[in-house]
């Protein structure tokens, strides 16, 4: 009896603890550098009056994680990233730092990612692609693959700080419009769509879960859940699989759409790459 | 000798799945409310407990926190407390909201329980399944039943 009442107490604490977290107030600095993980909502997302990223939602203790790059998990794989651009591979007998020589240039490339190139929706993972197949003569990289996400991290994380800043209008358009319908579509056994979650719901605990807005300001995201980077896509994936739906296909049309919209809904906030999130 | 025996059973329950059991598509709602059993037999409570808990099944505690469930350390906040739920509403009026929230909940996040159709892009195994069989939503329906304040 006793230990049923100590039980329910507890379980009450853990939920008021919950309600009253929402998003928290914290400030993310990495090693002394205010990161904007809070921003006024673009006009289009009328359902919002303030953008937050996902590290608001997170326990103290990985918040800390990131707050700090000597122990952010995810640098083990940037490293892993700086040797990859290195290293030569493919007929042409090149490494990326053959041409790109200094990594650092690719400072403000990542804020404005997906764009249209030629009438194409063009992500990091293609445009990284695009290099090893057309100019080193090397297989591409796996779209959510180890290498792909190394790589998208090192070249992300020399934009962090900086604004997202992703074009929705002229002939992105058409593909922002995309993204939103497939946002707002219900789909699964579950009948769920993107935003009954993180649009209708964030800031409350689904089972285990605190439910954040599902920005993608941080990506490639390291998870302590499966202790590696995850790609945009793959967690897109994995949303939609729990809700018992068909995931679209990894770096198709769909999921680039969805991920141009998305990441316009996170205009204002800084690039966090690389996250820390569970 | 033993194949009489299997062939016995078989028939046995195909007769009373026949009989008795509702299927998905022929759920008769009026107002919301779902008159008769969907399974023709009473709902088991304790059973039912198991299936609002389970993560496979009923999953109810991803969204709402319940009092009796103490021991389970995780109560999702998603929809209203269900604490006392059984004195707020009638059986017949619960068992339509297992089954297809949406009828009493107009777009509701809550997921219909009993249907096999209607839904887009289900993965291939759920696909022309319901999340509860009709016995499972009876079962959950005398457990709700069970929560007074
Ligand atoms: C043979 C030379 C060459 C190699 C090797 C090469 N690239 Fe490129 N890369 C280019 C050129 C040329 C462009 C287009 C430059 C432009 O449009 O400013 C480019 C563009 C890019 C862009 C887009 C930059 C932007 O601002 O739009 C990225 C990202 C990129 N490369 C990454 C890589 C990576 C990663 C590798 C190794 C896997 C690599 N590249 C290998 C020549 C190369
Ligand atoms: C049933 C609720 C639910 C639905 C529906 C859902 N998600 Fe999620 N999603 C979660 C949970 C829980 C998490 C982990 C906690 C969090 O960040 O919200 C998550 C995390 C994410 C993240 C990681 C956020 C970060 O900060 O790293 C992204 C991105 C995401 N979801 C996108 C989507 C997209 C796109 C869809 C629609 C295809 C979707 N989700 C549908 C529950 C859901
Ligand atoms: C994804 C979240 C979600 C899940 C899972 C879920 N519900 Fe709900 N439920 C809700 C929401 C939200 C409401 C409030 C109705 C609305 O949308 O306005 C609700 C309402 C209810 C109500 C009416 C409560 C009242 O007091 O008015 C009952 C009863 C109920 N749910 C039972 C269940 C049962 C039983 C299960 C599991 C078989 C379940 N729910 C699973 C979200 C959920």
């Amino acid at each position: 009896m006793e230990f049923k009442t100590l039980l329910k107490s507890a379980a009450i604490v853990a939920l008021s603890a919950g309600f009253a977290s929402a998003q928290d107030d914290s400030i993310l600095a990495v090693d002394g550098d205010v990161i904007k993980t809070r921003a006024a909502a673009p006009a289009f997302a009328e359902n919002l009056d303030t953008v937050y990223s996902g590290w608001h939602f997170r326990s103290g203790e990985t918040q800390s994680l990131q707050m700090d790059d000597f122990e952010n998990p995810a640098f083990v794989f940037v490293d892993q990233g700086i040797d990859l651009f290195d290293k030569v591979e493919g007929s042409e007998g090149k490494a990326c730092a053959s041409c790109h020589e200094d990594v650092a240039d690719f400072v403000g490339l990542r804020p404005t990612l997906p764009r249209v190139e030629n009438g194409e929706l063009v992500t990091m993972e293609n445009l990284v692609n695009e290099c090893r197949t057309e100019r080193m003569g090397a297989e591409p990289w796996k779209y959510t693959g180890g290498q792909m996400t190394a790589v998208t991290a090192l070249i992300g994380l020399q934009s962090r700080g900086m604004s997202i800043n992703v074009a929705v209008d002229g002939d992105v358009a058409p593909f922002f419009e995309q993204g939103k319908d497939l946002y707002y579509q219900r789909v699964g056994q579950l009948d769920m769509a993107c935003s009954n979650c993180h649009e209708d719901n964030y800031g409350v605990m689904i089972r285990a879960d605190h439910l954040s807005q599902g920005q993608i300001n941080g990506f490639p995201t390291y998870r302590l859940k499966n202790a590696k980077l995850n790609s945009a896509h793959a967690r897109f994936k994995g949303c939609m699989s729990n809700i018992r739906a068909t995931p679209f296909k990894v770096g198709g049309d769909e999921f680039k759409a969805l991920e141009l919209y998305l990441a316009a809904r996170g205009n204002g906030l800084s690039v966090e790459t690389p996250s820390v999130r569970n | 000798m033993r194949n009489i025996f299997t062939i016995a059973a078989v028939s046995v329950l195909s007769v009373t799945s026949a009989v008795a059991e509702t299927a998905p598509s022929n759920v008769a709602f009026e107002d919301g409310y779902v008159m008769a059993s969907l399974s023709g037999s009473a709902g088991d409570a304790a059973a039912g407990r198991k299936t609002f808990m389970n993560r496979k099944l009923g999953n109810c505690l991803a969204c709402h926190t319940n009092d009796d469930m103490p021991e389970q350390q995780f109560h999702g906040e998603v929809g209203p407390p269900l604490t006392g739920v059984g004195d707020r509403w009638e059986e017949a009026e619960l068992r339509g909201i297992v089954v297809n929230a949406k009828m009493m909940f107009e777009g509701t996040i809550m997921p219909a329980f009993y249907i096999d159709s209607g839904y887009e892009r289900p993965l291939k195994k759920f696909d022309g399944k319901s999340i509860l069989t009709a016995q499972q939503v009876e079962d959950v329906v005398a457990y709700l039943l069970t929560l007074k304040d």
